[in-house]
């Protein structure tokens, strides 16, 4: 189920505005791959083009190659729908469906992707979901109330049992922990921790000590200068990233004498 | 010490001079709003009261006032709902194809033009109903009327002029078209980046993304566009009164010369030559289209509140 992503020489551009150059990498399969870097420094963008969530913004495209175990993203016999049904994708602040319970918050991907169920399988799915995203015990109770009305950690949670009730092949992550809370960060850590054996986990995130306690490997994104497009600067281990980073700049970030 | 600062401080706020302008000015204009509808209700009712109660040679063929008003009251309910009928799917369409489907540079002059459609005078939507439109239905209505002769509502016999309810409806429907699209198409604009980018992200095409997320997030301001629509639809005097050709009583038959005026038309087509007997009637109809229109609103408001209320739950 879980998928490797191998990058080679990727661009983006909006419109004429290149913002992300040049980027090459291999995320393994079954591994948390963190991207680390200041803020518009591209790492956002070039994770949603992982699963081509760029392209909502108009003019958005890519040069160069994205390829998922081997099948071209940007083929042009892909359609993105059919990408994002395989490349789940959470986001920096929680949005569940306000409109909907928190059972049918978790069946939403499901119910695009296959038109009828039955209610035992539904059932299914919506307890393994909210069980693989620790919020089972929680909410169990309380499945028809609206999503909205739990906390943001448990909204966020809710996010990732909706994420992977579809069983992707790849969880994209944008600073999915930015908006909570000490606890609730460390729960959804944790549970990053826990999927890592069944999912190819990519997160983004500004915090430099979640990147080293959650991930595998680490790729750091900077600016070449004010005004130039970001591009990858080092792709390591964790461990070897911020232990002895090859890069003098990956170093500087990382202790924080940035420039 | 540290409390005479705060009490200095709320004393210096209160006291900031543009703040108070601006209150005040939101104040009265809110209650001149509130003034003006009482002030309409006020001389409908003193108008239009004694009108409910006149000897019988005032209503023309019915025997007392509510016979009177009730063809009228159907004709305008009927003309309103054919309109809503034809304008709202338009115009949820129009307003999803510009903030959503098009192209900003196709998006933004059809959105120009439709606001502009808001501008023409109904005179002249009139006009174009009865010399353009209603000639060019007549043929219609003729084929309506041999091969879907069984249908209550095109039982004919057709009108040989097209000036019918149905004609109505359609000149209605394009006049609110532009109000419920303007309105729409701004709800649509609304919809968080982030709930559309939850539906695209678990693979949604892009109407399930609407359905998904811009939907529920709209459904509010959905139905004040319709409300609105409705509103104006329920009031329109001139188009109405030029485009029907009025005559008969309660009838669904839509392709028919027979079908009753609407009320505001009723008022427009006869209050010259009215007789201060004949006006007070005529002014108690207008009462009557008053509180229905009222009461639309209120129904409305009711409907959206309560499904939001369950909603927040």
């Amino acid at each position: 189920m879980a998928k490797s992503i191998t990058v080679d020489d990727l661009d983006i551009y909006y419109g004429d505005f290149l913002a992300v150059q040049g980027v090459s990498m291999t995320v393994k399969a079954r591994s948390v791959t963190a991207f680390i870097g200041p803020s518009g420094c591209g790492k956002s963008t070039f994770l949603r083009s992982l699963n081509r969530m760029h392209e909502v913004i108009p003019g958005a495209r890519v040069e160069g190659k994205v390829m998922v175990d081997g099948q071209s993203l940007y083929d042009s016999a892909v359609d993105p729908v059919a990408v994002r049904r395989q490349i789940g994708m959470v986001f920096q602040r929680p949005n569940p469906f306000p409109t909907m319970s928190i059972y049918d918050n978790v069946l939403a991907g499901n119910r695009l992707n296959s038109k009828k169920m039955k209610k035992a399988e539904a059932d299914d799915i919506v307890e393994r979901s909210l069980k693989g995203a620790n919020l089972w015990n929680e909410v169990k109770d309380r499945l028809g109330k609206p999503g909205m009305g739990l906390s943001g950690g448990q909204q966020q949670r809710l996010c990732i049992a909706r994420a992977i009730a579809v069983e992707p092949q790849v969880l994209l992550m944008d600073e999915p922990c930015s908006a909570l809370d000490p606890i609730s960060t460390s729960a959804i850590e944790d549970l990053i921790h826990e999927l890592k054996s069944e999912y190819t986990i990519v997160i983004v995130t500004h915090n430099m000590q979640q990147a080293a306690r959650v991930s595998d490997e680490t790729g750091f994104f900077n600016l070449k200068a004010a005004g130039q497009p970001g591009h990858l600067v080092e792709f390591n281990s964790t461990q070897k990233m911020f232990a002895n980073p090859d890069n003098e700049a990956t170093e500087a970030y990382i202790s924080g004498r940035f420039g | 010490m540290a409390t005479t600062v705060v009490a200095e401080d709320t004393a210096r706020a209160r006291s900031r001079l543009g703040d108070r302008v601006f209150s005040r000015l939101a104040l009265s204009a809110g209650i001149a709003i509130l003034a003006a509808l009482a002030a309409v209700f006020i001389f409908l009712a003193i108008e239009g009261i004694p009108g409910l109660a006149k000897p019988a040679e005032f209503y023309g063929d019915a025997s007392n006032f509510w016979g009177y008003v009730a063809p009228l009251l159907f004709g305008t309910v009927l003309a309103a709902i054919i309109a809503l009928i034809v304008a709202v799917p338009l115009s949820w369409g129009i307003a999803l194809v510009v903030s959503h489907y098009a192209p900003k540079r196709v998006a933004t002059p059809i959105a120009y033009v439709i606001d502009l459609l808001a501008a023409v005078p109904s005179v002249v939507f009139g006009l174009w109903g009865i010399s353009v439109l209603a000639p060019r239905l007549t043929p219609a209505y003729a084929w309506l009327d041999e091969n879907a002769g069984w249908v209550p509502f095109f039982a004919g016999p057709a009108s040989t002029t097209g000036r019918t309810i149905l004609t109505a409806g359609i000149v209605l429907a394009i006049m609110i078209i532009p109000i419920i699209t303007a309105i729409s198409r701004e709800v649509f604009a609304q919809t968080p980046r982030l709930h559309e980018e939850a539906a695209l992200a678990l693979g949604a095409t892009r109407w399930e993304m609407l359905r998904l997320a811009v939907f529920p997030y709209a459904r509010s301001g959905m139905v004040s566009a319709v409300m609105l629509g409705l509103g104006r639809a329920l009031g329109e005097t001139m188009a109405v009164a030029m485009v029907l050709s009025a005559g008969g009583g309660i009838s669904f038959n839509l392709i028919s010369s027979t079908n009753p005026a609407s009320i505001a038309s009723n008022i427009a087509s006869n209050y010259k030559e009215g007789t201060p007997g004949k006006i007070q009637v005529l002014i108690a109809t207008g009462l009557v289209l008053f509180l229905v229109t009222f009461l639309v609103n209120f129904a409305a408001r009711w409907v959206v509140q309560r499904s939001e209320r369950r909603l927040a739950r």
